[in-house]
């Protein structure tokens, strides 16, 4: 038989060898996982290392690979959410926002177009009643003004808002390139705000992702249950300042049109009125932090943009002695009176708050509100005692499968028998390893996928032998019969594998979580399971076969 | 010689065909019957397919589940299941239930209220329970699951029959493909009769049948299109009797590693992933039976269109003969 050539050889070696390298560190997964924690916390303190970082940082030689695979859900324990983010909500805060705009507008041809009002519509839409109907043209024009090109690839020469006349009214709406640009940015903010949210709470490897056009995916290891998280991540913090109109106790008043009844957030029969379009949102702060009033009171400052400042500032200059309301996730935290001009654009918001309280509002009101309010579709919580209990479970299974299926190849079919069980554990390996490398995730269906592998690993060394038991009926010579056995039993590895990889690809495309961890592994065992029976075993039977130099060979 | 443990002699003869009249057309009924029970029973969908929230407790106290129901009657849930769940891995003192709860009317995923609600009630009945996983799914991705499974074992088959198209011909992805529906109809089938949990991991299960069942039934081909070239003058039924007689003995090896493995998963896996290794376990056994009994019949069925000269193969793979 012609023998792989020694550079093809050492190749083969050297993959093997790398990938048990890379797959070491799996096997010592706390303290690798502690080192790591350590080493990123001294990088992060440019260096300096407490003694205890040093000594967890010393659990594991800095000179062996330390990238382990990621654990799953399932495994690890954690929650999992997926949440609609409603899009649509920020269409109906457009509109909101364009009224001013459009009553300025307006006002400025008020000659002509005569009164200007709002007419109910549905949200996300605004529709303006003007007295004098045959000003139409010109009250279409100063409201058309207002409108801006989108600048997206797919929007080009498109306005942001569409504006259509309907008997004597005008209809203002977002333009469909528009909604999509808003949408996009919609789901960026959210997810920016989600990220910083759950990092706040410090856990492990958060997995914060869009899903399709308006979905969020949301996997925390570590954390107590989904409901936690959902209170992390679905406090809103919609902070706005809106003008009162007047209070009341009761609590079923009508505020009438364009209006908000809001209740007091610190006394339980007081309600507001308020106008529904804010003066100034929580969007345009620039920053927020916990500090105190004169006198000695926890309270929340914060600094608005120069957008913000200056609306600000306008308004408390025009409406000195009237009531402002501070509104937060739609309870009135309080309702001052305005004093003076405020200039500048910052102040400070009071109310019977806590240290802890206003600690964690500033935090919220850095972050920023979420832009749209969210709907969760599906939440899963693991506890991290069923993830271990999993965990020894799939490793007593593969254990005993493993070694089951060791002693019955090496029944069957002798020393090639022990070639091919040693070929799977460098498979093993290799599938560990390539995890690591790729940053994959093992689930519990992953487990079950090594578990098959095993067992399916084996198959590409079976159809070897078998051929080469059946050569070996024909070809007198050994070694001619070793290579016509892996010549000819070519065709049908490939085929049989090449078919099991196309499932394995449509179980990643289409499954999600653990069906799509159990995809990665079966995916990398068919992959690595080919290399190992066409490298490993042959490079095996090679040197035993040069080195025997046997006349017969029984497989 | 050496000892060797065989399944199968070296040499076999058997005639797959000879009864078949009893193996192909009992799988034809088998895939009916199949077909009948899931119309009928209908299959017991966990809660990716229809929507709701399962519950799984772990207490030290023994469970009753009469208990547990009574306990949350009053927080008017609907439909609520409670099932008592052992397995050898769990500790002496180690009881496990599993719990669902329909979908709540006009909410999504469950509300942290009404799970508040629920952990308070059973909290009371046994203060030592323990909420291992709680898993909620709306009717809106349930939904979408549903289709998404469908697609991808649509997908899958298509791939599958595609690639064998072009590496053998169509009379072999037709034959091919249907064993394929073969296995899964009737592996679907047993979900339906004994009732067991369908969820999105069997369907992954069906789908890793589906690979291996065409990785078995692939080798048969394999060595049929080489015999095809071997023995032009035979009739196409020996050479099949003969390439399935060949490769019997591989057949078998690898079914038995591969149930071998799925057999300790099933044992020693635990619980949680018991339904997965059972559908694949049983699948390997329908998969290794249709790859002999079922893919190649057909195939015998259409015909091949064999000519007089040997269909050239443009693929590397295959020449390694000329």
């Amino acid at each position: 038989m012609t023998p792989t050539s020694p550079w093809k050889r050492v190749l083969i070696l050297l993959v093997c060898v790398f990938g048990i390298l890379t797959a070491v560190p799996n096997l010592f997964y706390g303290r690798v996982e502690t080192h790591n924690d350590a080493v990123a916390a001294i990088a992060e303190a440019k260096g300096v290392a407490t003694a205890d970082q040093q000594a967890a940082a010393d659990l594991w030689p800095s000179f062996l690979p330390s990238l382990l695979m990621n654990l799953g859900l399932d495994l690890r324990g954690g929650a999992h959410l997926l949440a609609r983010v409603e899009v649509s909500d920020v269409y109906k805060a457009r509109m909101d926002a364009m009224w001013p705009q459009v009553r300025d507008a307006l006002r400025d041809v008020r000659d002509e177009v005569g009164a200007v009002r709002r007419a109910p519509s549905p949200d996300g839409v605004l529709r303006i009643t003007i007295s004098n109907p045959e000003a139409m043209p010109a009250a279409l024009a100063a409201v058309e003004a207002l409108a801006t090109p989108v600048v997206t690839l797919t929007g080009i020469g498109q306005n942001d808002i569409d504006v259509t006349v309907e008997g004597a009214d005008i209809v203002v709406q977002l333009s469909e390139a528009e909604k999509l640009a808003t949408d996009d940015r919609t789901m960026q903010q959210s997810l920016e705000i989600i990220r910083n949210r759950v990092d706040q709470a410090g856990t492990r490897e958060p997995t914060i992702q869009r899903q399709g056009t308006d979905r969020v995916l949301i996997q925390v290891p570590g954390i107590g249950s989904a409901s936690e998280l959902k209170s992390l991540i679905g406090t809103t913090a919609k902070l706005s300042f809106h003008p009162v109109i007047g209070r009341t106790d009761n609590a079923g008043a009508n505020p009438g049109p364009r209006n908000f009844l809001l209740p007091s957030r610190d006394n339980p029969d007081t309600y507001y009125i308020v106008e529904s379009t804010p003066v100034v949102t929580g969007e345009q702060l620039t920053d927020s932090r916990p500090a105190f009033d004169q006198r000695g009171n926890p309270a929340v400052s914060f600094t608005f943009n120069g957008s913000g400042g200056r609306a600000f500032g306008d308004y408390t200059a025009a409406n000195i002695g009237a009531l402002f309301a501070i509104v937060l996730d739609d309870q009135v935290i309080s309702a001052p009176e305005i004093q003076s001009h405020i200039a500048g654009g910052s102040g400070i918001i009071t109310g019977r708050f806590t240290v802890e309280e206003t600690t964690e509002l500033a935090v919220l009101l850095r972050a920023g509100a979420l832009p749209a309010a969210m709907e969760f579709l599906e939440e899963r919580t693991i506890g991290p005692e069923l993830g271990a209990d999993s965990i020894a479970a799939g490793k007593v299974a593969s254990l005993v499968a493993m070694a089951a299926v060791a002693v019955y190849m090496i029944a069957s079919y002798g020393l090639f028998g022990v070639f091919a069980v040693i070929a799977l554990g460098v498979n093993i390996a290799l599938i560990f390893g390539a995890l690591s490398l790729v940053g994959g995730t093992l689930t519990l269906p992953g487990i079950a996928g090594i578990v098959l592998t095993i067992g399916m690993a084996v198959d590409a060394n079976v159809l070897v032998f078998e051929r080469i038991r059946e050569e070996l009926r024909g070809v007198k010579n050994a070694g001619r019969a070793i290579e016509l056995g892996y010549e000819r039993a070519l065709s049908a590895i490939i085929d049989a594998n090449i078919t099991t990889f196309i499932t394995a690809v449509v179980l990643f495309s289409v499954g999600a979580g653990p069906v799509r961890g159990f995809a990665i592994t079966l995916g990398i065992g068919i992959i690595t399971s080919v290399f190992t029976a066409l490298f490993v075993t042959r490079a095996m039977v090679e040197f035993w076969y040069g080195w025997r130099r046997p006349k017969t060979v029984i497989v | 010689m050496a000892f060797r443990f065989k399944l199968a002699p070296d040499k076999t003869n058997f005639d797959f065909f000879k009864h078949q009249k009893i193996t192909f057309g009992g799988s034809v009924v088998a895939t009916i019957l199949a077909l009948v029970l899931w119309a009928v029973m209908g299959l017991n969908f966990g809660i990716d397919f229809r929507g709701g929230t399962s519950i799984r407790t772990e207490s030290t106290n023994a469970v009753d589940v009469g208990v547990m129901r009574e306990a949350l009657k009053s927080l008017d849930l609907g439909d609520v299941s409670i099932a008592t769940i052992s397995d050898i891995s769990f500790a002496a003192d180690q009881h496990v239930a599993q719990l669902r709860i329909a979908p709540q009317d006009g909410q999504e995923a469950v509300t942290p209220e009404t799970m508040a609600q629920v952990e308070a009630a059973l909290k009371v009945v046994d203060p030592a329970i323990v909420f291992a996983a709680v898993e909620s799914v709306g009717p809106k991705v349930s939904q979408e699951l549903i289709l998404s499974a469908i697609l991808a074992m649509v997908a899958a088959s298509a791939c599958i029959m595609g690639y064998i198209w072009l590496r053998f011909e169509w009379q072999y992805a037709l034959g091919g493909v249907v064993s394929l529906v073969h296995d899964i109809f009737i592996t679907i089938g047993v979900f339906a009769l004994f009732q067991l949990k369908f969820d999105l991991t069997i369907i992954a299960a069906l789908l890793t049948i589906l690979g291996y069942s065409i990785n078995d039934t692939v080798v048969v081909f394999d060595r049929l299109r080489e015999n095809l070239q071997k023995y032009k003058t035979m009739p196409l039924k020996e050479v099949m009797n003969l390439s399935v007689n060949e490769t019997l003995s591989r057949t078998l090896m690898t079914s038995v590693t591969t149930l071998i493995a799925l057999g300790a998963m099933l044992i020693f896996g635990g619980d949680v992933i018991r339904g997965f290794a059972f559908a694949i376990f049983f699948g390997v056994v329908l998969g290794t039976y249709s790859s002999v009994f079922v893919a190649k019949n057909l195939v015998l069925f259409i015909g091949l269109d064999r000519g007089d000269k040997p269909k050239k193969s443009n693929n590397e793979f295959a020449n390694v003969d000329a």
